[in-house]
């Protein structure tokens, strides 16, 4: 028996009972969730620098570098308009490509991030296994990096607005806390995925499938008011899809006569608001509980 | 194959001792398994996937290795411990299990303080400049940004790898293997560390190099309460640790005055 022959000689006590005498702490503990939080601000210039690094690293074998950041949006959008606005000639919205990049640009925030963070631990490892930091870095730093992407797309947006006639006016500051209210959603999203993608590597293959459908049930692609032919409470349930509630919110803020599913702007901003509070508080603490598990892999 | 834990004892009881141990790293009973998978065994098309998630409890292709199995040992304070073992021993798995970035399966590690691992195998990104690596690999080891402002040019310096140009504003896919590892080297051992774990970070680089690193590591192993080396240079070990550890596939074979375990390893590696 091991236990036994290493007993201290001297004083005869466990291992264990040796650590406690000598105030020694179990390896890699799990902090408590506001010594974790405390941490994890004081690594916010490591997520800052990971994530300006994953930008830049991700176009650097790219002849024409960074400017795909700006090209990318606009290939998608010319192509889902190619097919949408001219094939199926779409004509029941009035200024249908700037209704389509508007939910396009927002829908593409949340499904890289939530694609980039299923795989933030699992293509990660190295790193985990090697430093300390506190692991929420990984998947929020996936976050900022699909948040800056969505900076340059909203530069292409703002240009197809106005290119399409739409004229300016104060709401479009409603704009900002609708992103930064879809981030801390995002935020949430990718710290969940990404602790299930730590254990499940098959999730990587599973998640298009749920964000193709998941896009579909968000009036991206078509008029919202499709939804309204649905059975009553189907259409209920698509009312409070977050994704429809952070696009609704770009185009009721930056289009004058897009047709919007929930008439009601105060119920797009609580149902908003509260979406970014349940994802954001319920990742976090779902994440920082299986912190230890991470570099297990 | 002697069970060596008795006369390792002993051993322990006749060396020299401070007024009081102080116990710095207590492994009791450690074990460690790593749960591989095999890759697909039913194809890996997205159905394939989805059928596998869904069925999660066969996982059928996931293999378990057993790497650490139930080791046992007490480090004190101003102890340099080698390690030493044939490759695949669990020697790296132990030590990052002290670090505390591996959990373990049963037993448990208690270490003071937040022990370091130096080890060559930090991942960085490769496709970044040398000089962004080196921030980032600073600030992941909690540094200030202004530290790391003022640190950077001297980790380059350190490094070397500015010998043959200007590399250090070139992408990290470009170096060759050797500088890599000296760039990664560098920026670990830019931190003080309070028990210090070293990985084969000595075996890199080329005879300049090495002889900087080892230098270094002296200087950190004076600043630190407890230092351990995995090596497979029995000559580093030597030079530097008093005690020494054995580990065979897993077990710890022989834990003592680094002499006797490097005489009954080099007679155990002869022998086989």
């Amino acid at each position: 028996m091991a236990d036994t022959a290493l007993v201290d000689p001297e004083t005869g006590l466990t291992q264990a009972q040796l650590a406690a005498r000598h105030g020694l702490r179990v390896a890699g503990e799990r902090p408590s969730l506001a010594e974790y939080s405390r941490r994890l601000w004081s690594y916010r210039h490591f997520i800052a620098a990971y994530a300006n690094a994953k930008l830049v690293a991700s176009y650097s074998n790219a002849k024409l570098g960074q400017i795909w950041q700006v090209l990318t949006p606009l290939t998608n959008a010319l192509v889902y308009y190619l097919i949408f606005g001219v094939v199926l000639a779409q004509n029941q919205i009035p200024n249908f490509i700037a209704y389509l990049t508007t939910g396009l640009f927002i829908f593409n925030f949340t499904q890289s991030a939530v694609l980039a963070g299923t795989q933030s631990i699992s293509s990660n490892l190295g790193l985990i296994r090697a430093l300390h930091f506190p692991r929420a870095s990984l998947p929020l730093a996936a976050t900022v990096t699909q948040f800056q992407q969505l900076l340059a797309s909203m530069v292409v947006l703002i240009g197809i607005v106005l290119a399409t006639g739409e004229p300016i006016t104060l709401k479009w500051l409603m704009v900002v806390p609708a992103l930064l209210l879809q981030a801390v959603f995002n935020a949430g999203i990718v710290m969940l995925v990404a602790r299930m993608g730590s254990k499940a590597s098959d999730l990587k293959q599973v998640m298009p499938f749920i964000l193709r459908t998941w896009m579909y049930g968000s009036g991206v692609l078509y008029s919202v008011s499709l939804f309204e032919r649905l059975p009553g409470w189907a259409t209920t349930v698509v009312q409070f899809n977050p994704m429809l509630v952070y696009i609704e919110l770009a185009r009721y803020s930056l289009l004058e006569r897009a047709p919007l599913l929930n008439e009601s702007l105060a119920q797009l901003w609580l149902v908003g608001a509260a979406w970014a509070v349940l994802a954001g508080v319920g990742g976090f603490i779902y994440f920082w509980r299986g912190e230890q598990e991470y570099g297990r892999g | 194959m002697v069970d060596q834990y008795e006369a390792s004892n002993d051993v322990t009881v006749t060396l020299p001792r401070l007024t009081e141990r102080i116990p710095t790293v207590v492994v009791d009973d450690a074990h460690v398994i790593y749960r591989v998978h095999k890759g697909a065994g039913g194809g890996s098309t997205p159905v394939a996937a989805l059928r596998r998630l869904v069925k999660r409890s066969s996982a059928p292709n996931i293999q378990e290795v057993h790497a650490v199995k139930g080791v046992s040992f007490t480090a004190y304070r101003g102890e340099a411990i080698g390690l030493i073992g044939s490759n695949g021993s669990g020697k790296s798995t132990l030590l990052r299990t002290i670090a505390g970035l591996l959990p373990v399966n049963r037993g448990a590690v208690y270490t003071q303080g937040q022990p370091s691992l130096l080890g060559v195998n930090a991942a960085l990104l490769n496709d970044l400049s040398g000089e962004r690596n080196v921030t980032l690999g600073c600030l992941a080891m909690g540094m200030h940004p202004d530290v790391v402002a003022r640190l950077a040019p001297e980790i380059i310096e350190f490094s070397g790898i500015n010998q043959r140009g200007d590399f250090a504003s070139l992408p990290m896919r470009t170096y060759s293997s050797g500088m890599a590892a000296r760039l990664r080297f560098s920026i670990a051992a830019a931190k003080k560390h309070d028990v210090l774990l070293i990985d084969e970070a000595l075996a890199t680089g080329d005879k300049g190099f090495r002889k900087r690193s080892e230098q270094r590591v002296r200087e950190l192993r004076e600043g630190a309460g407890t230092v351990f080396l995995v090596s497979h240079q029995l000559s580093s070990i030597r030079d530097t640790c008093e005690r020494t550890i054995w580990l065979e596939s897993g077990v710890l074979r022989m834990d003592g005055p680094t002499d006797e375990v490097i005489r009954a390893y080099e007679a155990f590696s002869n022998g086989k």
